[in-house]
């Protein structure tokens, strides 16, 4: 029988944890094909995060350390100024990469620190039931925004990719979605990218990638992605950032 | 004997943590210990080692977390305000196994407290350094060559029980200068098969991780820990006895208020008073068989530190009742004086040791 | 039984003055007399600009408390540290104070006190911004704490390497200090 489709190298045989229809799954795999496309899986050491994630060490076929909420950067400074010549990559969720560790990721980019950080925004907190998240947008309900998002209280959204793009040490920082075929095709271009940053030596990298939340948004998967779609790209613009790696292309 | 330098305890300590094989060093500036990082920033970067001045003490401990995941020797310096902000790290590394090495140059707290020597931290050290079930390793140097000794033996015995341990030192200590010695070693690491790193698949995969979403999992791993940590317990406590022998006034001091108490010991001596003193130089684990025997010996046991009361708790603990325990303090950053520590012990001895 | 000799030193004055380093070289004559030594600094904010002092212990038994409440020696650089310390010098105790700036206002007829114009000799021999070595020097003849010849040495191994053309200039402002 002919193999139309099979699960990535670059991944164990651990089923995903994911509520069905959350786009992690596509975001696992694209980091995943990226590491084995460049031939690189059997030297990675991955950093999970706290999160809807955190059980991500289970399911990178590679050394994984799991790390305190939000310091997964600072983890992966630690490891990777053991053995610099290893890929070293973090996997953070927006209120581990943007609340509570937005200083170590903040510093980990201003270091220039030559280490990839997958950022996946789904403008919410999953895993602890569907909070706010730093990134949710305005007016957007959750369970600690009942009435929606109001920015005079609640503050406005950050938007990571545009606030890192400022500093220095950043040689990559582009945002991309996974909400169709093309756009996930793009994703998985500008993952590979970013982990080719690193292997050159370049600095800090990172890929945002606007992701969805069914369970937590109250939508089915279809609805979910077409409200990436139409809500959150306006807000959080997709396209490169930063680029510094001398790789050219990238743009969408 | 080797060359004596003049050195700080601050310097010193640093030093000797290169020479004991640690190439791997984040911290954050705080006073009383910056001479730590400052002498680090000098001195790695000729070890071919990595010196990080990290944006907080959170990254700094999380720095040591991935270090000592990829088997690094790695070691992180603070005082008491920034070591509160490093529990959480500690916890992480307890629960996954990590060792490390962290200096505490204690000061005054609460709170942003003082910057002068302290000894308030032992509560944190010995029962909390991080949420959950844990221990870690905590030495208690009284000099600057003990600042050194201890360096190697913090390295090795979390290396060999895979558990965080705390050097825990305070103001004067980092802050004076005493002669020191080191040793004429050049300690390399020996490999971590637990450490993550290239795999070519020859090997399962590594995961250093300290979440267990089964309670009973959990429970089992925990079990494993303290079967360690009793192992530890039994091997490892130390304790310097001084003039214990025939002591019936026996004071329990700890590092620089240990300094303290045996001056007055030796003014107690040359009056004809019976004192001793038992100086623990592991806190955890803490040395209470001796404790116990040399307090059967006594009539009384003063206990003396630079804070309200904290170790004295483990005195009574481990003397159970079978002699009254006393305690001297000072706090806030005030270091006692032999003259009021001789006076505790006089009007225990005319007491006649049980008042 | 010869006694035990034991000396407790505090060296106060402005942050500046060399108060740190002055210390630091009694303390390292010490160690090369095969003493047991300990030098404590004051140290925090203080430090910038406002007083400076460091408690130095020389000894032949091991040292207990290195914080110096009761010196046997005081030297001091500035009025402030004068008066502040003074009143603690063990009776029978040596006080050296710089004339030039110390103008003294509590008086101690049971220690033995001496006014050195060190920053004034200094300017006049060329050795501006080393009257703290001259005090020392003269220390060292008052307290015998040691030999000129540990205390050279003593220099030699304290003075950075980016300041070791002062070497010589340190020593002379001993011998100065020890003629006076």
């Amino acid at each position: 029988m002919a193999v139309v489709y099979q699960k990535p190298r670059g991944l164990t045989d651990a089923p995903l944890s994911y509520c069905p229809g959350c786009t992690h799954g596509i975001i696992h795999k694209l980091v995943a094909e990226a590491l084995t496309g460049l031939g690189v899986m059997d030297k990675t050491v991955g950093v999970a995060p706290v999160g809807c994630s955190v059980l991500a060490y289970s399911f990178f076929d590679c050394d994984m350390v799991q790390s305190p909420h939000g310091r997964a950067p600072a983890v992966a400074t630690g490891l990777k100024r053991v053995m610099p010549d290893n890929v070293v990559f973090t996997y953070q969720g927006d209120g581990d990469l943007a609340a509570i560790g937005t200083a170590e990721t903040v510093h980990a980019a201003a270091r220039g620190e030559n280490i990839t950080i997958i950022f996946v925004n789904n403008a919410i907190y999953g895993m602890t039931g569907g909070q706010m998240a730093p990134t949710t947008l305005p007016g957007q309900i959750t369970q600690t925004t009942p009435y929606g998002r109001d920015v005079s209280g609640a503050g406005y959204p950050i938007r990571i990719c545009e606030m890192l793009a400022t500093l220095d040490g950043v040689a990559y920082a582009e945002r991309v979605s996974v909400h169709d075929v093309p756009s996930v095709r793009k994703a998985g271009r500008a993952v590979k990218k970013a982990f080719q940053a690193q292997l050159d030596k370049k600095g800090f990298s990172l890929v945002e990638i606007l992701s969805t939340c069914p369970t937590n948004w109250g939508l089915d998967p279809l609805e979910s992605l077409q409200w990436l779609k139409d809500k959150m790209i306006p807000y959080y613009p997709l396209g490169v950032m930063k680029d510094l790696t001398g790789q050219g292309g990238g743009q969408l | 004997m080797g060359e004596r330098f003049l050195m700080k305890g601050n310097e010193a300590l640093a030093e000797a943590a290169v020479l004991a094989g640690c190439r791997h060093f984040f911290c954050y500036p705080i006073t009383p210990q910056n001479e730590v990082c400052a002498y680090m920033s000098r001195r790695m970067p000729k070890a071919g080692g990595t010196f990080l001045q990290a944006e907080s003490e959170i990254a700094a401990i999380n720095m040591v977390l991935g270090a000592s995941a990829a088997g690094a020797r790695a070691m992180t310096s603070s005082s008491s305000p920034g070591i509160s902000l490093k529990t959480e790290g500690i916890s992480y590394l307890a629960g996954s196994d990590l060792p490390c090495v962290i200096l505490n140059i204690q000061r005054g707290g609460p709170g942003l407290g003082g910057i002068q020597p302290s000894q308030a931290d032992y509560f944190q050290a010995t029962r909390a350094p991080g949420h959950g079930d844990l221990r870690i390793l905590v030495f208690s140097p009284a000099t600057v060559q003990e600042m050194v000794d201890t360096v190697f033996d913090a390295f090795d015995l979390a290396e060999r029980y895979r558990m965080p341990a705390m050097i825990l030192a305070d103001g004067l200590l980092g802050q004076m200068m005493e002669p020191v010695e080191f040793p004429a070693v050049d300690v390399t690491p020996s490999p971590k098969p637990w450490a993550v790193g290239a795999n070519d698949g020859s090997r399962p995969r590594n995961v250093i991780n300290s979440l267990y979403l089964q309670a009973d999992v959990l429970e089992q791993r925990i079990r494993e820990r303290f079967e360690r940590y009793r192992q530890v317990e039994q091997s490892h406590s130390r304790c310097e006895e001084y003039l214990t022998g025939d002591a019936e006034i026996l004071t329990v001091a700890y590092g620089a208020s240990a300094r303290v108490v045996r001056t007055a010991v030796n003014d107690a001596r040359d009056k004809g008073i019976k004192a001793g003193m038992l100086r623990p130089l592991t806190l955890w684990p803490f040395p209470q068989e001796q404790l116990r025997a040399a307090a059967a010996r006594a009539g009384a046991v003063l206990t003396v530190e630079m804070s309200m009361g904290q170790m004295v708790e483990d005195v009574r603990l481990y003397t159970g009742g079978s002699v009254p325990v006393h305690f001297f303090g000072r706090t806030g950053g005030v270091v006692p004086t032999p003259a009021e520590v001789l006076e505790q012990i006089e009007r225990l001895n005319a007491e006649g040791g049980n008042g | 039984m010869k006694t035990p000799f034991e000396m407790a030193l505090i060296i106060a004055g402005f942050g500046g003055q060399g108060v740190l380093f002055t210390g630091k070289v009694i303390a390292y004559s010490g160690l090369l007399d095969g003493r047991e030594v300990s030098w404590l600094p004051s140290y925090g904010p203080e430090m910038r600009g406002g007083t400076a002092n460091c408690g130095v212990c020389l000894s032949d038994r091991p040292i207990g408390s290195p914080l110096v409440t009761r010196p046997d020696v005081l030297v001091a650089m500035n009025t402030p540290s004068y008066e502040k310390f003074i009143g603690a010098v063990k009776p029978g105790g040596t006080v050296i104070y710089d004339a030039t700036l110390v103008a003294p206002v509590t008086a101690r007829d049971d220690v033995r006190v001496f006014g050195v114009p060190a920053v004034r000799l200094s300017d006049e021999e060329s050795l501006e911004g080393i009257s703290n070595l001259i005090l020392l020097g003269k220390t060292l003849a008052e307290t015998g704490f040691s030999t000129r010849e540990t205390v050279e040495q003593a220099i030699r191994k304290s003075v950075p390497a980016r300041k070791g053309h002062l070497i010589e200039h340190n020593i002379r402002a001993v011998k100065l200090g020890m003629g006076l």
